[in-house]
């Protein structure tokens, strides 16, 4: 017993001492277990996420904006593969992780079971989905373990092409005909305040937060990131001339930051229950994804095993 | 046929045969069998999607009426395009997507090579790049035929049936008509003859190897080139050119 919490003292130690934890090192199994959901619920988004912008690339409109688009939801199957392998490296397969996905065991982030309903939501999504992912994945590129924070090193470059891509969109669209216009505006109106809820529950409600502080996976705190998001958001939208949907949306010179109204908690947990408008449209285009893919994985299975045959037989 | 009419229509032919498979390939996008996968299907997707570009952009300019790529790609009706029926059929499975990547990229590469050597610099250009990234989908889609077809019963199956449901496209490839030998005779297009022969060659070692059977050459399909179409296309170009069409003139 006092050898294990020794262990633990050392850990905790190397941890306030700013060292990386490696695959290879001790650490607690709840430590593990943490990480393991929250990479593996990282890697789960980006894939699920791929849906709702996959949406459009049929209905780009232009050659250009179709070519960005492919190019950015290719990048998100790219940070899905880095994420299974950094969880991998906690001792947990692929298989397992999508396995979790499909029966409901494991989550992803809610904001994709919303909609992607014009093409003002490529450019909403690019904005604000990616601009407040990025607020989180910027601290996680010095969470205390080594591959996640290495693999968010590489995610963080090609988010902030994405965040700039979809501004670039919204931007266009604003300035554009009256009905582009009005598309903007939606799009914004429907993405905000969900935006928001990505950061997750206030602080004094979070319940795995107090937890990843000590050990320094999160460095810093849902509502903290959310202020950033909304200062630095806020402003973009009226340099292009949007509305933020905010009716108590004010900036506050004492704090420093601005201060914003309530954000709908009840229909965020809604969300996580499963009740989004889209949640059930996301797990049947995954689950079809796997079962239509099922006889492929098992053709390269069966051919490399009569290859390795072969060539043993030789 | 003046030869500038005759480019102007070779362009379109290309944009629109590389267009049109991307369109198909982005499709598949988050629903792929494994993720490796639905990246490399992007990844074709895009490779397709710029070569389009390039050949659109050079169809504009040839023209000289100063039509843009997406007036060409968005503003066209069904009976303007001019791409091979094989590249518009639907998705349908694995196999079907992979069979109609293979019988397309086994044409496209020798095409390419040919196509380094034309006497109009911009195509020569437009092959140099896309040489490369036809190489690879080559490789990429006769692996996947050798997997299927030497896999499990049940691949072996579909793959052979993707190639039996395909093949009366593959006949479209090697067409001339008055466009082609004109450009033909000019030195900007390539004889198809050794085309041909590179296509027989890579289809039989592949099939071989995947011990596929090789479709008889029996009726072969025709038209893509005069603007006639399978019923596929116009629900694509529907679903395409919707907001180009919904909001004229609009800059996105």
């Amino acid at each position: 017993m006092s050898d294990v919490k020794n262990l633990e003292e050392r850990f905790q130690e190397r941890i306030d001492d700013e060292q990386k934890i490696e695959p290879r090192d001790w650490m607690p199994d709840k430590y593990r277990q943490n990480l393991i959901r929250q990479i593996s619920q990282h890697a789960h988004s980006e894939v699920v996420g791929m849906l709702p912008e996959g949406n459009w690339i049929s209905r780009a409109p232009s050659l250009r904006r179709k070519a960005i688009l492919l190019a950015k939801i290719q990048d998100e199957a790219g940070h899905g593969l880095y994420l299974y392998s950094a969880a991998e490296t906690l001792g947990v397969g692929r298989d397992q992780l999508i396995d979790q996905l499909l029966t409901g065991k494991a989550k992803y982030s809610s904001i994709f079971n919303y909609p992607s309903l014009s093409w003002a939501d490529i450019g909403a999504i690019g904005w604000l989905v990616d601009g407040a992912a990025i607020m989180n994945q910027v601290m996680l590129t010095r969470t205390s373990y080594g591959p996640y924070a290495r693999a968010m090193v590489r995610i963080c470059k090609e988010e902030s092409f994405h965040q700039r891509q979809g501004y670039e969109i919204m931007s266009v669209l604003a300035s554009g005909t009256e009905e582009q216009k009005a598309m903007a505006q939606d799009a914004l109106d429907r993405w905000w305040w969900p935006s928001l809820m990505m950061f997750g529950p206030n602080d004094a409600d979070s319940a795995h937060s107090a937890e990843s502080m000590k050990w320094k996976i999160k460095r810093e705190s849902n509502d903290e990131l959310r202020q950033r998001f909304v200062d630095r958001t806020v402003q973009q939208a009226e340099t292009i001339g949007l509305t933020v949907p905010d009716p108590d949306l004010k900036w506050n010179e004492e704090r420093g930051h601005y201060d914003f109204g309530p954000i709908d908690w009840d229909e965020f947990w809604n969300v996580v229950k499963g009740n989004g408008p889209c949640n059930r449209d996301r797990m049947k285009a995954r689950r079809e994804a796997h079962e239509n893919g099922r006889w492929v994985r098992e053709a390269a299975a069966a051919h490399a095993a009569k290859k390795a045959a072969r060539k043993t037989a030789a | 046929m003046e030869l500038n009419e005759a480019l102007f229509q070779f362009c379109l032919r290309r944009g629109d045969d590389t267009h049109v498979l991307s369109h198909r390939l982005g499709e598949w996008c988050g629903h792929g069998p494994v993720l490796e996968e639905d990246m490399a299907l992007t990844n074709r997707a895009l490779d397709l999607l710029g070569q389009a570009r390039n050949y659109l952009q050079y169809a504009g300019q040839v023209e000289g009426k100063g039509r843009s790529e997406d007036d060409l790609a968005y503003l066209r009706n069904e009976r303007g395009y001019v791409n091979c029926k094989l590249v518009e059929q639907p998705n349908g499975d694995y196999a079907h997507t992979i069979a109609k990547c293979f019988l397309f990229d086994a044409w496209h590469l020798p095409f390419l090579k040919a196509q380094l050597d034309s006497k109009d610099e911009q195509l020569a250009a437009i092959a140099g790049k896309a040489v490369k990234e036809a190489t690879y989908h080559l490789r990429h889609s006769s692996e996947w035929m050798v997997r299927f077809g030497d896999g499990t019963e049940e691949s072996h199956q579909r793959a052979q049936q993707a190639l039996h449901d395909l093949w009366t496209f593959t006949g479209e490839l090697f067409e001339t008509d008055e466009v082609y030998t004109t450009l033909q005779q000019a030195g900007i297009v390539p004889d198809l003859g050794p085309i041909k022969e590179a296509f027989d060659r890579t289809v039989n070692e592949v099939l071989a190897e995947a011990t596929l059977k090789r479709p008889e050459d029996e009726f072969m399909a025709s038209g893509g080139r005069k603007g006639q179409h399978t019923e596929h296309l116009g629900h694509m170009l529907g679903e395409m050119q919707f907001l180009q069409r919904a909001h004229p003139g609009a800059q996105w």
